[in-house]
């Protein structure tokens, strides 16, 4: 993470677009993060309803946790962005960003719905399919930008190459490399302390 | 400081602050966790004395007649 930061600050270059450029070494990274995050639940949740693997509930509910924070991470950078770049906060008429908005409340939902539901096995299997149905509209935002016609919303990498000079790809791929370690680290720990807090649970339970 | 600068900055920190603000709630978490197994380690020996108290000597029967 300070290796990034450093070369972010000391190693790429400030183009044409300014200093403002900055946010997108670490705006870009956070928002492919937040889709391989959820992503990844989506894997745990197939697995779960296809080889009822036990924890895989958990695992997943913990991924998509991860993916919405990163979610929300990616929604407020890029609002900066955009306001210091565009000068607005938010824009209706951009389909990536009310692509990812959809995908970010449809995550939000998903913790509505768990809770809302006792825990066992039912509950398991709903979050599960709600997982699986939400990564669809991971592609969808994700291609939205390439194929429709953004006018706001820059497109870096294309199918002719990344956009940009070699020291800011270098950049942008230790970046991302860092963002993606964060949210590895973060998910093994948030993942420890519930599998920790269930294990006490049934402890208590025995020991009463 | 420029307004771009200051934008870049508050970019910057908002990562930072989510970030620590979610390491903060999981390390008191945990705190609590550590204070949960403390419990039921206390709870746990407790029962272990109990079972392991020798059994009360039973009464001595005595003959009648």
């Amino acid at each position: 993470m300070t290796a990034s930061i450093a070369l972010i600050f000391f190693y790429a270059p400030v183009d044409a677009d300014g200093l403002n450029q900055k946010i997108f070494y670490f705006h870009v990274p956070i928002a492919l993060t937040s889709y391989a995050c959820f992503g990844w639940g989506a894997v745990k949740a197939f697995q779960h309803l296809w080889k009822r693997r036990p924890g895989a509930d958990l695992e997943s509910y913990v991924a998509i946790h991860q993916g919405v924070i990163f979610g929300a991470l990616t929604l407020v950078t890029g609002s900066i962005w955009a306001r210091v770049r565009w000068g607005h906060w938010w824009t209706w008429g951009d389909e990536q960003l009310v692509l990812f908005l959809v995908l970010f409340l449809f995550y939000c939902a998903y913790f509505m719905l768990r809770y809302s539901v006792d825990p066992g096995p039912q509950r398991a299997n709903l979050c599960a399919v709600y997982a699986l149905f939400g990564v669809v509209l991971i592609p969808i935002s994700f291609l939205a930008i390439r194929l429709a016609n953004s006018y706001i919303h820059p497109t870096v990498f294309t199918s002719d190459g990344p956009q940009m000079a070699t020291s800011q790809l270098a950049t942008f791929c230790v970046a991302w490399a860092a963002i993606l370690s964060l949210a590895y680290f973060l998910y093994r720990f948030e993942l420890a302390g519930k599998r920790l807090d269930a294990d006490l649970k049934e402890l208590r339970e025995l020991l009463a | 400081m420029t307004t771009e600068e200051k934008y870049v900055a508050a970019a910057y920190l908002v990562v930072f602050l989510v970030i620590l603000i979610y390491v903060v709630i999981m390390a008191a978490k945990l705190t609590r966790l550590g204070r949960d197994v403390s419990e039921l380690t206390e709870l746990a020996r407790e029962k272990k004395r109990v079972g392991e108290q020798p059994a009360k000597a039973a009464p001595k029967q005595v003959k009648v007649g």
